[in-house]
């Protein structure tokens, strides 16, 4: 199972001490928690992608190329990139380049992004967000493992014999997620392909992201691509530890009560109870990350969101530390003793290489029985 | 006997409330007019000053805290629904349009609805017919023709038997003789895929 982290790259006021960090600041703060997040032994960071204030990040491929360049095992991935205003073209190149300069780690989340006013920039409709994410997902993959693309849609100019260059690294496309909160149809579409599903999970109650789930793992079985408890489903999940869970409280208040998406809402106390977030001690943690195998099933990726509203760099990388040193140790041996053999992980480069290598040799060994 | 489901929303914001109590008016003269039609009504009775925090965050958050879901899912899934809001400035109370805003655009489709509505003085009296009619016609809900106002004057000696009376038992002869006509209500899944994936790749 592999653990992480990922970010939404938004530049917040801390409410404790009215101190906004610059964009250059925040930039290279993002650059150490990933960093960070390697040296602790998580497995995956993904960044997020936007085109508006208060977000940085509208340039995910350049920001993953220069963490990659400084970290040697950490998967690189996206949450989310966006399918529907950016060019599937253009997508294909820059993961492919950045698969290349990389060694292969990297994946992807497919999202439709959450703000109205982007499309319009990128000379589309909102109102038509489901058939470009279906389009251009469409002409993303085909990209990536055929050559001389004949294609014509409705959404972009028709191409004649074209080749996006690089090619995947070994011809291997890198792996994608489809990430959605509530649309059917994404589920629909990870499913159709065999991808994985991710399930943004945190600001939503646990049975909305069940049902999601339960859809994908069905209509995955449907498709032909293995037993439903064999879908590759990636849940989000949000965090603030101290050792004692009464100082954790207290301390993450007022980041909760002034955060950007829930803040001014609902108290702490009942976003908790009706969401993922966990506020406690690093045993509290534990215990409510393993209860999400109950209602989604054996899953195979878990990230966690940790550096948003406000919070100060020391704080996100005291919150690895914890995270890292005493939650994902322990996640890893439990959620790997519960989880049946015929469960596969999710699939990276390097085991998707391993596997056509490993068919390759049975395939030549059936030609020499013949022989 | 048919066994139907009758959701009754109060927007009343004091206790005890008149809107309340039209509401509670309404509900006993909806299961007396069903059985006329040989329909046995369950009804479920939505406080919406109970909800107010949850409505509100659920305006913030972008979903329903439970008791609100549950709420949500007893208009959804109900055959008729009475809704009774107090008029404040000419118009429905906040409470009650933000209670509509976060029910599901489909929640009400031809579903039959009385509206109602407490006030002061009989002038808001209107505000049923420029106000909540067509906020339910906005939702393509089934309006039945008589709306019933009550101000304060109509809770009078003489409402026991009059004009009041006369209008409460009028609209809910009404919407017991739409839900008669009906096949009990499928509420929407959300979650239900609607169509397949190829006719979606070739849309």
């Amino acid at each position: 199972m592999q653990f992480g982290i990922f970010t939404v790259s938004d530049i917040t006021t801390d409410p404790t001490t009215q101190r906004t960090p610059t964009e250059a600041e925040r930039i290279k703060n993002v650059v150490t928690i990933a960093k960070h997040a390697e040296q602790v032994g998580l497995d995956v960071f993904a960044l997020g992608e936007h085109h508006n204030e208060p977000f940085f990040s509208s340039s995910p491929t350049t920001t993953l190329a220069y963490i990659a360049a400084q970290t040697e095992k950490l998967l690189l991935s996206t949450a989310t990139t966006l399918i529907t205003t950016n060019d599937p073209v253009k997508i294909a190149e820059d993961y492919a380049m950045l698969q290349h300069l990389s060694g292969g780690r990297v994946d992807l989340m497919m999202g439709r992004g959450n703000t109205g006013p982007v499309y319009p920039w990128f000379g589309k409709d909102i109102r038509a967000g489901i058939p470009l994410a279906i389009e251009n997902y469409a002409l993303l993959h085909k990209l990536w493992r055929e050559k001389a693309v004949d294609w014509q849609g409705k959404f972009r100019t028709p191409l004649q014999s074209f080749t996006s260059t690089p090619r995947p690294l070994d011809d291997i496309p890198p792996f994608v997620w489809h990430g959605s909160i509530r649309s059917p149809e994404i589920a629909e579409q990870a499913a159709y392909y065999g991808d994985g599903f991710f399930a943004n999970h945190i600001f939503w109650p646990a049975s909305h992201t069940q049902r999601m789930i339960a859809l994908y793992r069905q209509r995955f079985a449907h498709y032909g691509h293995g037993d439903p408890d064999q879908a590759i489903v990636g849940l989000g999940g949000q965090v603030f530890m101290r050792k004692n869970s009464q100082d954790a409280v207290n301390e993450f208040r007022p980041y909760f009560d002034n955060a950007p998406v829930y803040g001014h809402g609902p108290s702490l106390e009942d976003f908790t109870r009706e969401t993922p977030l966990t506020v406690g001690s690093p045993q509290q943690v534990i215990d409510r990350t393993l209860g999400f195998r109950d209602y989604v099933g054996d899953y195979q990726r878990q990230l966690f969101l940790m550096d948003h509203a406000g919070l100060p760099l020391k704080t996100v990388l005291e919150q690895l530390d914890l995270l890292g040193g005493e939650v994902v140790p322990v996640l890893r041996k439990e959620f790997a003793a519960l989880k049946p053999a015929h469960v596969p992980e999710a699939p990276t480069y390097a085991s998707l290489l391993a596997a056509r290598e490993e068919a390759d040799l049975a395939g030549a060994d059936k030609e020499e029985a013949k022989a | 006997m048919k066994q139907r489901t009758l959701a009754v929303v109060s927007a009343g914001l004091s206790q005890p409330s008149s809107t309340r109590l039209l509401a509670d008016q309404l509900s006993a003269a909806a299961v007396a007019a069903a059985g006329t039609h040989d329909i046995g009504l369950t009804i479920k009775v939505i406080e919406l000053r109970d909800l107010a925090h949850d409505i509100a965050n659920h305006l913030l958050t972008g979903f329903p805290p439970a008791a609100l879901s549950e709420a949500l899912d007893d208009v959804a899934g109900a055959d008729a629904l009475i809704a009774v809001t107090p008029i404040f400035t000419a118009s429905y109370s906040g409470l009650f349009k933000s209670f509509v805003d976060v029910l599901d655009k489909d929640a009400l489709v031809d579903k039959p609805v009385l509206i109602a509505a407490t006030a002061g003085t009989a002038r808001h009296s209107l505000a049923l017919e420029h106000a909540l009619r067509p906020l339910f016609a906005y939702l393509r809900a089934v309006v039945v023709p008589t709306a019933v106002f009550a101000a304060s004057d109509d809770w009078g000696a003489d409402s026991a038997d009059g004009t009041l009376r006369t209008r409460i038992t009028r609209a809910t002869s009404e919407l017991a003789r739409e839900l008669s006509r009906r096949e009990p209500a499928t509420p929407t899944d959300p979650f239900a895929l609607t169509t397949s994936f190829e006719d979606l790749l070739s849309r």
